[in-house]
């Protein structure tokens, strides 16, 4: 029992990752990625979220009727994203700013509709809740690294922390929208060439 | 701003899916057949022209600071009820999108054909909700925002399209293993990005 919760939480983060192998939340995880202090927040926030609404989900799953379950869900999962917005706004409000859309956006994330249908709609909340934080935490580690990635070559920091030499000039491309495709791509190949898992076309 | 260069910019220059990242999880599992991306492009301008225009109601006489004036009731008039803008977003674009597809089924069995398979697919493609949003942050106006809608659809839809013409040729190229899928769908659609900032020195 303790091994299949531990395999709950830590199979998310890299054999069954949700951005790089269950292909869900992709657009957030591009877009937030600039500079680490969004994405740790936009991660914090995210992992909250699915954790909830899976706790949430799994404790009504014998009160939803099959036929709505869609509209039930987005109804929980959009409660509990106004509320990391208000928390936002009230006590981070410039990165909120920064964010701008993509808090709202937490709504539409694939990672937390999918985990509803697939996980929490048959498992108990504790259960649900280990899912939910295990998905969470996966989807966070790739948002770092991206973010890691972009900011440190865009900027010559990390964290707001100078980390390349002062003459450093940062690479444009990073810090735009392709830099952020080719970083997740180079980090699925990566991930690909460690597992041995291909696709075949 | 007038209304050309809003749809200009809107298509080319800051492209809902190239620049803003949204729907990228339609667009990566979609992009695989050129017909049904055709077809789930088409659905995303059709929606987006309906939700975008509908949400600007929505805020306009609902949702944003002293809206409810017009009901004349002084305890209404100072509400502001902006705290609800993502729970009645999303419910007026899934109900939005299920009475489309129902008008459609009665009324247009040619056009519920090719679109009515998409329909469900898109409640749930973070472009729509991402468009509303957009046009709330903006704050455009009425004809703005039926501008926008139309043209980050076309957007989005351009960028499908082209990504699913790239992947039926890239099926005969040698890709190393572990970039077949999606490493390289994404590096391709990295590149169209960078394509698509040339644009971005057009200055309107």
């Amino acid at each position: 029992m303790a091994d299949n919760l531990k395999k709950t939480v830590v199979d998310p983060l890299s054999e069954n990752n949700p951005i790089t192998i269950q292909i869900l939340g992709i657009c957030s995880a591009l877009a937030v990625t600039v500079k680490m202090d969004t994405a740790v927040v936009m991660a914090l926030a995210l992992t909250t979220v699915v954790a909830g609404s899976n706790v949430a989900i799994s404790m009504l799953r014998r009160f939803i009727p099959g036929r709505i379950r869609m509209i039930v869900e987005v109804a929980v999962i959009s409660t509990l994203v106004i509320v990391a917005d208000q928390v936002l706004k009230a006590y981070l409000y410039d990165i909120s700013r920064q964010l701008s859309v993509f808090v709202g956006l937490i709504i539409t994330n694939c990672i937390v509709m999918g985990r509803a249908e697939a996980y929490a709609l048959q498992n108990p909340p504790g259960l649900s809740f280990l899912d939910g934080l295990g998905n969470g935490l996966g989807y966070s580690l790739i948002l770092i690294l991206v973010a890691s990635m972009r900011e440190i070559l865009g900027a010559g920091t990390w964290l707001g922390w100078r980390v390349l030499p002062q003459g450093y000039v940062g690479n444009g491309m990073a810090l735009l929208a392709p830099g952020a495709f080719f970083a997740l791509g180079l980090i699925i190949w990566i991930q690909r060439m460690m597992t041995k898992k291909f696709e075949t076309e | 701003m007038d209304l050309l260069s809003l749809a200009v910019k809107s298509i080319f220059i800051e492209n809902i899916l190239l620049a803003s990242f949204l729907g990228m999880c339609s667009f990566l599992a979609i992009s695989k057949r050129l017909h049904a991306a055709t077809g789930l492009g088409m659905a995303v301008i059709f929606v987006q022209v309906i939700t975008v225009p509908a949400n600007w109601v929505i805020k306009r006489f609902l949702l944003q600071p002293g809206a409810l004036a017009w009901t004349g009731i002084p305890a209404l008039a100072s509400q502001d009820l902006s705290f609800l803008t993502f729970i009645c977003f999303i419910a007026v674009i899934a109900s939005l999108v299920q009475l489309v597809e129902m008008i459609m089924d009665r009324f247009f069995p040619p056009l519920y054909q090719t679109l009515g398979i998409f329909l469900p697919l898109i409640t749930v493609n973070c472009a729509i909700l991402g468009g509303s949003l957009f046009m709330m942050e903006r704050n455009y106006s009425f004809p703005e925002s039926v501008v926008y809608g139309f043209s980050s659809g076309a957007g989005w839809a351009l960028a499908i399209v082209t990504m699913a013409a790239i992947r039926k040729k890239i099926r005969y190229s040698n890709i190393p293993d572990g970039l077949k899928g999606l490493g390289i769908t994404m590096i391709i659609t990295g590149l169209m990005a960078m394509a698509f900032m040339c644009f971005s020195g057009i200055d309107l």
